[in-house]
Order: structure tokens, then sequence, then C-alpha cells
């Protein structure tokens, strides 16, 4: 055993590489963000059913206290950020745009805002497999990498299938973004502990932690600070979009593909973001609820960027205003900008799953906007697609309106708009977008049956 | 921040790869100079001149047919350039001015806006421009002058200056002025066919042969190519196909029979071969986009080249062969369409046609 591993960088075919653009905020530690005077906590910011709400108009809650229950397994339950006073409840803008129902609450400026001392913490050895899947639930934890699906679902085992394989992704392949490299550095201690809990309730026999390989310090720290009683890999994948997409990830770590349409348990693999892990390896042991999360607020666009512990519900206005933001702001990105949706509104407010907030200039934008062309068949795109998709003949296909043939042909909905094909397409046509679309006109040709 | 800030509403991604169409049609334009300068210092001002006309024949003609159709003018994307120097480079420097004017507006019309302009054309423009002047003009586009005739940029090459419609006048008593030692008015490859003279590889890479404008230099030409493929604005697979399916066969036929076949290396540096495989087969409009089906056409239009070349009528086969393999390129790509992630493998078993 001592003998060192040889250095072997996986990896998987096609992507892309964009500028990275790490360097802005990938040095800077973590640090605490002001508390906004009001937080706006949406009832659904993760997939699945709605939470519903347990407080009332004028009800006095505390930092940590129950506000709202899940509403299903498939839901998770929220917890006040901040002690205050719920001022109401109502329709307050989502990322997407729409109005969905948000628990308003008015922090009190007087209170302390500490959470009240845990006492003993909870031993987490001590849970079984669907202790802790309960437990997690109850910390309201949804996949803080940015899709937000409940936590506890994945690692509740369906039945009669196993899990071999807990994989920790940190590779964190969208530019910009840093909030898990500094996790990965700061807080390894917590990391471990929500493996060690994955572990136990999937019934793993081991886990990989996937880090890229331009985060050599975040791969030193935690190879030295793995627990030697756990059966874990630091993994080191290279630099490369879409590294971090889970059917990517596991095709990279494990050579096995998750089937068209199928789960990562399809193939005896559960996948966890690493800020999920370890905001797990933090809260249940301290029976807590997830009330902040770390944010990356960067881009041409901010003054002073860097990582910042930002309480949910806390609207972009006033963080942009705690970071500083002239009046060069164009585009507001909630997560990467490789996928992230750009806002329309600054008081939508941060969710779960925002890991970055991205603010861009004219001089981005611009680049965005230039002459499109006709496609001519480069076959760039194709050679981007991380799952082999021919977003050529897609696009072309959605430009004729052609969406049935697009789904039941060519796999339109194994595409998972990672954005490599539009990012390399020189001729400038969104095959996103056209996705987006073609998906959007199907679901609507579907439910009119 | 009182005032609203006045964001936009866009969709992901938000980067970009900084390399657009009209870039990538312009770097091709830049890598096809030195060809052109190579062919203008061979051939004189009577080669300058036909890549002058060629190349604003196809410019015009593309504005003229834009505007025809009510549509923005798209000479700005750079392609109508290439396609106009690429059809120079193709034609005998003795060619007369208004024949090649006549084949830029033919590139262009038959072989780019009739299927739809950029993106959707089946075959190579240029080639297109050059299939049909061979058709229209078997004399003029066979006609050869040596490369480095004295005076050749203070004189003309006769047949350059030909009134439209008139017989082009005759070149032998050109040729015999210009003195160059041993020329017999033929390509390398003619010679090789009618007369089964060969001419050394050294001559044929550095370009001291007679030939189209443009092709005799194939080291240069290779340059260029490789300057393109380090800007991956090319897919150097095409290329890599369509030389190593000609150097391989060419080499187990001579070996098999030295003396009834021509080197490999006479085979991949006479000729339109290396013009042809590095900057025509290479158009992406016209070549598949499957990593499959780019070799699959690269080792077609190395056969059929070698196949016309060895077998057939015509000394030089590789304009015919891209032609071919941009026919065939549809049904390449519906037949290698690569397997989607998470998706079965295609079994022999599973495989019917018309399926």
């Amino acid at each position: 055993m001592l003998l060192r591993e040889p250095i072997r960088v996986k990896t998987f075919a096609h992507g892309v590489h964009p500028p990275e653009h790490k360097q802005a905020t990938e040095r800077k530690p973590v640090e605490r963000m002001a508390l906004a005077p009001e937080l706006v906590i949406l009832l659904s910011q993760h997939i699945g059913a709605p939470a519903v709400a347990a407080v009332d108009k004028k009800q006095q809650v505390a930092r940590g206290e129950l506000i709202a229950s899940a509403g299903g397994f498939v839901s998770v339950p929220m917890h006040a950020p901040a002690t205050g006073v719920v001022a109401k409840i109502d329709l307050a803008p989502a990322a997407s745009g729409a109005m969905t129902p948000a628990v308003f609450l008015k922090t009190d400026p007087e209170a302390d805002q500490t959470i009240p001392d845990p006492g003993e913490l909870r031993d987490i050895d001590a849970l079984g497999p669907s202790e802790i899947v309960e437990a997690v639930q109850e910390t309201g934890m949804v996949g803080l990498g940015g899709a937000a699906f409940p936590t506890h679902v994945k690692m509740a085992v369906p039945k009669g299938k196993t899990i071999d394989t807990v994989i920790a992704n940190g590779c964190e392949c969208e530019p910009y973004l840093t909030t898990d490299h500094r996790l990965m550095l700061e807080q390894h201690a917590d990391l471990f502990r929500g493996i060690r809990m994955a572990l136990k309730a999937t019934g793993a026999e081991r886990a990989i932690i996937a880090v890229e390989a331009n985060k050599p310090d975040a791969v030193e720290t935690l190879r030295a600070a793995t627990p030697g009683d756990l059966p874990i890999e630091v993994a080191v994948v290279k630099t490369k979009y879409p590294q971090g997409a889970e059917k990517v990830l596991i095709k990279a770590l494990l050579g096995r593909e998750v089937p068209s349409g199928g789960l990562p348990s399809d193939v005896s693999c559960a996948c966890f973001n690493v800020a999920t892990l370890a905001q797990l390896g933090y809260l249940v042991p301290r029976r807590q609820g997830l009330i902040e999360r770390i944010v990356t607020v960067t881009g041409p666009g901010v003054e002073r960027p860097g990582n910042y512990v930002i309480p949910i519900g806390t609207r972009l206005r006033f963080v942009l205003e705690q970071v500083g933001c002239g009046d060069a702001a164009r585009l507001v990105i909630l997560g990467g900008p490789m996928m992230g949706p750009a806002v329309s509104s600054l008081d939508v407010p941060v969710t779960k799953g925002v890991s970055g907030i991205l603010v861009l200039t004219e001089a981005e934008v611009a680049v965005r906007q230039r002459e499109t062309y006709p496609c001519i068949k480069c076959g760039q795109c194709v050679q981007a697609c991380p799952l082999y998709l021919n977003p050529s003949l897609l696009g072309a296909l959605a430009r004729k309106g052609e969406y049935q043939a697009m789904e039941e042909k060519f796999h339109l909905n194994d595409c998972f708009e990672c954005g490599c094909c539009a990012y390399v397409c020189p001729s400038s046509i969104p095959l996103v977008q056209h996705f987006r679309m073609a998906k959007a006109m199907n679901r609507k040709r579907k439910k009119g049956k | 921040m009182q005032e609203p800030l006045p964001i936009e509403l866009l969709t992901s991604p938000h980067l970009k790869h900084p390399v657009a169409t009209d870039v990538i049609m312009r770097h091709v334009a830049y890598a096809l100079m030195p060809v052109a300068a190579f062919s203008v210092f061979a051939f004189g001002t009577s080669a300058l001149l036909l890549l002058l006309v060629a190349t604003a024949s196809c410019v015009l003609a593309e504005h003229l047919i834009c505007r025809l159709s009510d549509a923005p003018s798209t000479v700005r994307d750079w392609s109508a350039v290439v396609t106009g120097m690429l059809l120079a480079l193709t034609l005998p420097p003795s060619f007369p001015l208004w024949m090649a004017a006549v084949g830029g507006a033919i590139s262009i019309a038959l072989g780019k806006a009739l299927f739809g302009s950029l993106g959707f054309n089946i075959f190579n423009p240029a080639l297109v421009g050059r299939a049909f002047l061979q058709a229209a003009f078997p004399a003029a586009i066979a006609t050869w002058t040596p490369a480095f005739a004295h005076g050749r940029f203070t004189q003309l090459i006769p047949t350059t200056l030909t009134a439209p419609f008139l017989r082009p006048p005759g070149v032998a008593e050109f040729i015999s002025n210009a003195a160059v030692d041993g020329f017999s008015g033929a390509t390398p490859l003619a010679l090789l066919k009618y007369e089964r003279v060969s001419t050394e590889t050294l001559k044929l890479l550095t370009g001291m042969t007679a030939g189209s404008a443009g092709e005799t230099s194939a080291i240069l030409i290779a340059l260029c190519g490789i300057y393109l493929i380090a800007r991956k604005m090319m897919d150097w697979r095409i290329p890599a196909a369509i030389l190593g399916t000609v150097f391989l066969v060419s080499l187990a036929l001579y070996v098999h029979d030295p003396s009834g076949y021509p080197s490999p290396g006479f085979m991949l540096c006479s000729g339109g071969l290396m013009l042809g495989a590095v900057f025509m087969a290479t158009d992406m409009v016209t070549s598949p986009t499957t990593p499959l089906g780019v070799w699959i056409f690269g080792g077609l239009i190395g056969l059929i080249t070698l196949l016309i070349r060895l077998k057939g009528g015509l000394p030089e086969g590789v304009m015919y062969a891209i032609l071919i393999g941009n026919a065939v390129t549809p049904i390449i790509e519906n037949l290698t369409q690569p397997r989607v992630y998470g998706t079965p493998k295609v079994t022999a078993k599973k495989w019917h046609w018309g399926q």
C-alpha cells in the first residue's frame, strides 16, 4: 500500500472546454453574507411536490424552525432561514419567471440569529438505512449542484436494485463556479460524514469522490483527510465540460452507461453533489434543516466576487447590493453559464439549488448576439455532444417542426441541455433553445391526447 | 441601486466559442493565399488574372442572386471567395478568362444557390463549376503550359484574353518561346497515362511541373492544410483517409507490379489529389458529420480517384471522385449515426434494411 498509484485521469469522449473563469473566486474562503430585511422562501424550490406552509401570517418564527412540511415522499420541508415574523404567504417570482407560492419572512433586526445549541450530537453510526433516509428528508436537503432533486429519494434504494458505488460529485465543471472547490477544502470533515451516511443508507461497498484536475489542492486535501475506515477513492477526472453531469461522470469513472430514460440506480450507482453530502454531514447530527447555502457570486459585472453563505430566500437584488454591481450588468444567471437560467427579475430569491449568481455585462452578451448563419454541417456539435446525439440533425428537424420525429427516432429526450452543441456551433444556431421548445411541444401534444 | 437594472433574458448556454462561420471561411481563404501566390509565381500574370476573375465572378454571382431573391447579401460570409479561389486553382493557368467567369457564375448559381445557398448544397460548388467547364470547354481545360516560363510576368499566355465565344488561339508558339527544357505540353498524370512517362516525386512535391494553377506544389498545399487543422477549422480525418487510401492501395499495386503501376509517392503528389483532399473534400457542407462516416467518405474518394486514374479514360479523377463522394454523403451519414449513450448496441441480428 506504500506504492503510489499511477496518476490516472479519467474522462469521457466528446464535450467541450470553455474558459474556466474560476480565478476570481477559487482562492477566496467562504464568508457569510448579511441578512436581508425580508426573505422569500419559495414553497416549490425542488423537483417534486411543493412543500405545504405550516405557519400563518404574523406568526413569530425562530431561525431553523420548520415553516413548511414536505408535501409527499418526493418533497422536502422548509425551515426558517432567520428569526422574524411571517409577513404574508403570497405569490413570488421564481427563476423560471412563473409566480409561485412563497412564505415572506420579515427578519427581526433585534434577534441574535443564532441557532439554539443542539446539545449532544446525534450519533450517525447508530442510525439504520431507513432512519438515515428519514433524517435526510427532515433536513429538507435537495441536490445542491443545481438539479434540486430531493436527496432522500436518491438515498432510498428502489426495490429490486442494489447500489455498489456512491459517487460524490466534486467536478464542478461549470465555468465561474467555485463553491464545491472551497467546500472540499474547508468542510471535508462534514463531507466524509455525509459519505458515511450515504454508504450506509444505500448499502454501497465503496465511494468515489470525483474532482476535476483543475483543483489539485482539493484532491490533495481530500486524500490526506480520508478516514482510514472508509472505502473512499479520490478520483481525478479531466477538466472538461460536462464532466460533472451524472450520466457522463458514471461513464467516465466506471465505464457504465445509464440506460436511456433510466436512473443511476439502474447501473448500481448513487450520485450526490459534494455540497449536498457535506451539508448533510453537518446538519443531520445537529438535527437542523437546510436554511442557507454557499453561492459563488461572480462575473465581470460584480465588484466583490466571492463565495458567500447566503440564507435561502435572499432576493438577488439584495445579494447584488452587497457585492456591488454597477450599471454594466446585463444578464443575471442562476448557476453556471452553460446551463444556468437567466432571470427576468431581481426579485427572484436564492433557492436551495442555486450554486452561483453570475452577472455578465454588455461585452459577454454581445458575443452571443452575433449573426446566425445556416448550418454548414461542420459536425462540431456531433463531436461535442457527450451523449452522442446528432444536434445538427435535431436542429434541422426542429426548424421544420418535426418534433415527434425528434423524440421517437433521434432520442431528443436523452438531451439534458448541457449546451455543448450551442457553445461550439460556428453558425450560432440556438440549438438548446430549439430542443427545449421541441420538448415543450411534445409535452403539450401528449397532454392534449 | 435605486433604478431597475436593464437586464436581459436569454437562454443558456451563455458562453459561445469564438469561432464563427465567417471566421472559418475567412481562414480557409487565408490558407489558400500561399497556394495562390505560388501559382502566380509559377505561371505568371495569367494565373493572377484567372484567380481574380473567378473569385470576382463568384462574389458577384452570390451578390446578384441574393438581390434577385430579395434576401440580404451573403457575400460577407466569405464562402463565395473560397469557392472562387478553389475554382481558379483547379483550372489550367492558360484558361481563357471569360470561361473562368462563366465557371464562377455556374459554381454559385448551379452549385449553391439552386440548392438553397450556404449549408444546403449537395456538391462542392467549385467542383460543380469545374465539371461544367470540363464538359463545355474540353479543349481549353486540357491545354497545359509550362511552369516557370520565361517572361511569364510580362506577357500573358495567348489564350488568357480570348474573346467570349471565340476559339482560343494555339499555345504551341508560346511554349516554344518559353523554352522550357523537355516540356511536352502535358501534365505528369497525362504523361503517365498516354506516354507511360513518370515524373520525379520531388518535382511534384515542390511544384516544378505543369498542371492546374494551384495543384502543382503538393508540399505547400499540405502545409496550408496543416495550418487549418492546427486552428481546428478543418477535419484532419478526411485528407488522412483519402491520402491514406491512395497511398496504401497504390503501394500494394506498386509492390505487386512495379513496372505496370506508378509509385505511391507519385500518386500522392500528382494532379489535383492534394488540393482536392485538403481543400475540396473537406468542405464541411458536403462531407459527412459522423465520425465513422468521415473515414468511409475519405476512403471512397481515394478508391474512386485511383480507379479513374488507373482504369478510366481520363488522366485525373479527383474531381469526379469528390463529386461522387458528395452525392453519397447523405447515405453514409444515415448509415453511420453513432450509438446514443444508454441505448442498446445495434447488432447484426437487429439490422434490417428498409426499416
